[in-house]
């Protein structure tokens, strides 16, 4: 019963999408402020019904239903609750369920919190953001429906895959969603502005707290996604250039794009149509990415099996929507006011930039992707585009972009003084300075290229600081005057500053990890000591130990750093009876914000066993910078000119106090 | 500066550095990227020794030696052709006799692939989909021998 009740709820959402889809728009034509108002109720109910949708499809998880298919093929009576809950998205149909679950909450919460948008370009968005929904309900539904039952319910299900019985899939996917899908929130405000054929700087206002709120949810959902490769692959890698990471990348990095071109907008009221063409890719970019993974196309560890039919739906879904938005952008954007031009060198000049690297760095992943796809299509060779080719193209217009990050937010807004602005910084390449010759005192000379990215890091992250200390006049004006400034400087510049620190001292860590990290990978006998990087690790022996679904083999290691005795690593293998899989259960030992990292291969008939060990200095900091990046964008958005339903500038302005 | 001077450094500047983009990923294109062979196409294609490659294929019954200090070797078949690997590390958990796998690495000029990189199925579905091809296009795949494509997100 519960499994019909979640399909008939979803084929409900799906008539409800279809309403929203038309009555709005004609509502904006004809002036009709019942039909626009629509639209909210709509929505809500939308979200309503697809959450029971959801609701139902948990319960049938958690039940151990195993007379609905995807529950029989993905869970197992013996899983933990947890795992029983994640698995819901843990499989193709579920995490599409999941997709449209989070595109109905964005739409309700527009619906709830957008009520200082003009009733037409609300109801706009919403019938866009309804088109959308309709497509993916349809794509459910029809290929790929979670509640289809067998004829014969099993007794005992086939057990989620191990790999994803892990507190990561519990947080990854739907963070990563509320981030791409979050995306869809601009798209469909820009496809609005094209409809209505009017856009302003309070567009930018408008757009950019849901653009920001998807963009802390992509961040940290990517960054969780990393470390969570890291912690179960058992090679201690952190990226692996993965179409499926891609995937989630490019949108991130055309999100963040559109983050900081939207500021030009607000504040400056130019590249207006550069905005709304880089709030269409950014979600198209969400889209591919929803193709590469939903429809099999890639191999990698993350695709799924399945038939083609699915394939081709989204294929279609992804013309439908870029195609149709392109044109309606190449169709109506001439009917946009253009904003103005402004000088080179200027704050404007310097998001102009970042948008210019931001894309051209997206374009290389997007290249780098898609190309092994297409030459396999027209050629028939098949090829793997990894770190190599990323590390070249990606890499060099990264650091470019961040040598430049420093300068921008110290340039004033129409005509900036670039030497002044140098001049202001030179204390960051002061710092910079010393870290590159500290990291190459102290590394010797294992790497050339590594201290110059520590003494870039280092330059962008005292450069934030510099432009904090250039705001509130620290050093130049009384220590209290310049608290009380901080204080009262806006919540967003703080943000970017924020955000800034973050991406430098993630790159510290991908430095520290892959430049300076050092490897043994050896075999062991009990009681065999082997060092690395100053650290001894003596092996104790191996213990069996029953888990609750699967048997563990468990190897212990007493740490040694110098003669003192630091902790005890326990590396594990756990079998999986129900899907004949194992796992890997990696060790780590944090040593400052580095990490021991041990894993276990394969035993051999001498009573000895195979084990990676990694020491990873600094690797903690490129998922802290992570986090830091979030924090920046919460702080961003927590600036009162971008809360979420705050009311309108002019309203507001009469309630401040005169200062 | 006037309107039309702005404009043009705004163009010049974009289309600079769509300019090193390309060909930053042209260059790249040419020596960073690895091609996939079935043994096969090792076979019939004279692949300069030296060049990087993957090969996909079955792990040859009976072929597989181990050696001191995590050292192993092994052939990768397609059932015609036969590639010789070797490899020191650690392999992956389901790395079988008869199973499916991509070593990826250089080839040496006798013929044998020194890998640096040996990937194995990774569940009891899972078949690298260069490995299904390439068995298929020598006719030896069976279809209940396996599933294109991983289940894992």
């Amino acid at each position: 019963m519960i499994p019909e009740l979640g399909h008939y709820a979803l084929v409900l959402a799906l008539a409800l999408g279809l309403i929203q889809s038309v009555a709005p728009v004609i509502g904006a034509r004809s002036h009709d402020a019942a039909l626009m108002r629509l639209a909210d109720s709509t929505a809500l109910m939308q979200f309503v019904f697809v959450a029971l949708s959801f609701g139902a499809l948990a319960v049938c998880y958690v039940n151990s239903d195993f007379s609905v298919q995807t529950v029989f093929e993905n869970s197992h009576s013996q899983m933990p609750v947890i795992y029983k809950f994640s698995s819901v998205w843990g499989n193709h149909e579920g995490s599409m369920l999941l997709w449209v679950f989070i595109l109905s909450l964005f739409g309700a919460l527009v619906a709830v919190f957008g009520n200082n948008l003009p009733a037409s370009l609300k109801a706009d968005a919403l019938a866009v953001q309804s088109w959308i929904a309709c497509a993916f309900y349809l794509f459910i539904l029809l290929t790929s429906n979670p509640f289809l039952r067998l004829p014969q319910a099993p007794a005992e299900g086939q057990s989620l895959n191990p790999i994803l019985q892990d507190p990561g899939l519990a947080v990854h996917p739907p963070l990563l969603y509320l981030g791409y899908v979050g995306f869809s929130m601009a798209f469909s405000f820009a496809a609005a502005a094209l409809i209505e054929g009017r856009i302003d700087a309070a567009w930018a206002r408008w757009v950019r707290p849901w653009t920001l709120m998807a963009w802390m949810c992509l961040t940290l959902g990517i960054a969780g996604g990393s470390y969570w490769a890291y912690y179960t692959l058992g090679w201690g890698g952190f990226w692996f250039w993965d179409p499926v990471e891609n995937a989630s990348l490019m949108p991130w990095l055309a999100g963040t794009a559109l983050l900081h071109s939207a500021v030009v907008m607000e504040k400056r009221n130019a590249l207006k149509i550069w905005t709304i063409l880089l709030a269409i890719l950014t979600f198209s970019l969400s889209l591919i990415g929803t193709f590469l993974v939903r429809s099999g196309v890639l191999t990698s560890v993350h695709s799924f099996a399945n038939d083609p039919r699915r394939g081709v739906f989204i294929l279609a879904i992804l013309v439908l929507f870029i195609g149709g938005s392109l044109a309606l952008f190449a169709w109506r954007s001439p009917v946009l006011k253009q904003g103005g031009l402004f000088a080179p060198i200027s704050r404007e000049g310097s998001l102009v930039f970042n948008n210019l690297f931001l894309t051209t760095a997206c374009l290389t992943v997007l290249v780098g992707t898609l190309y092994p796809l297409a030459l396999e299509a027209l050629t028939g060779s098949k090829i793997t585009v990894g770190g190599p080719f990323f590390n070249l193209t990606f890499g060099p217009l990264f650091l470019m972009l961040m040598f430049a990050m420093p300068f921008g937010p110290l340039l004033a807004w129409k005509r900036g003084d670039l030497p002044g602005v140098t001049q202001r910084l030179m204390s960051a390449f002061g710092i910079a300075l010393v870290a590159i010759a500290v990291a190459f005192a102290v590394e010797g000379s294992a790497s050339l290229l590594a201290p110059f990215g520590v003494g870039l890091a280092f330059f962008v992250m005292v450069g934030a600081v510099v432009d904090l200390a250039e705001r509130t006049g620290l050093f130049r004006v009384p220590f209290a005057t310049a608290l009380r400034r901080a204080a009262g400087l806006p919540r967003s510049a703080w943000g970017a500053a924020v955000a800034h620190f973050g991406i430098a001292t993630s790159l510290l860590g991908i430095i520290g990890a892959a430049a300076w990290g050092t490897e043994l990978i050896v075999a062991v006998k009990p009681s065999q000591t082997v060092s690395l990087s100053g650290y001894a690790l003596t092996f104790e022996g191996i213990v069996q130990r029953p888990g609750p679904n699967y048997r563990e083999l468990l190897a212990k290691f007493t740490v040694r750093s110098g003669d003192q005795i630091i902790g005890v690593m326990e590396p594990s293998k756990r079998d999986f009876a129900a899907r004949q899989m194992s796992t890997n259960e990696a060790a780590l030992m944090a040593r400052g914000v580095g990490q021991l990292y041990l894993s276990l291969g394969d035993s051999n008939s001498d009573s000895s066993i195979a084990i990676r060990l990694y020491h990873k200095p600094l690797v903690m900091l490129i998922w802290f910078g992570g986090v830091v990046m979030m924090l920046g964008g919460a702080l961003s958005l927590s600036d009162r000119r971008l809360r979420v339903g705050a009311p309108k500038p002019a309203a507001r302005a009469a309630l401040q106090p005169a200062e | 500066m006037t309107r039309k001077q702005r404009r043009l450094v705004l163009i010049s500047t974009s289309l600079g550095v769509i300019a090193i983009a390309a060909a930053l990923i042209l260059s790249a294109l040419r020596d960073a990227i690895v091609f996939f062979n079935s043994p096969t196409d090792v076979a019939e294609k004279h692949i300069s020794s030296g060049s990087r490659i993957r090969v996909g294929g079955l792990v040859k019954p009976g072929s597989v030696e181990r050696g001191d200090n995590l050292r192993i070797s092994f052939d990768v078949t397609d059932g015609k052709n036969d590639v010789p690997v070797r490899y020191q590390g650690i392999v992956p958990d389901l790395f079988r006799e008869g199973q499916g796998v991509v070593a990826e690495g250089k080839l040496e000029k006798g013929g044998t692939l020194v890998a640096d990189t040996v990937l194995a199925k990774h569940d009891e579905r899972y078949m690298p989909r260069e490995v299904v091809d390439a068995l298929k296009k020598s006719g030896r795949w069976e279809e209940t021998s396996g599933t294109a494509g991983g289940r894992t997100q």
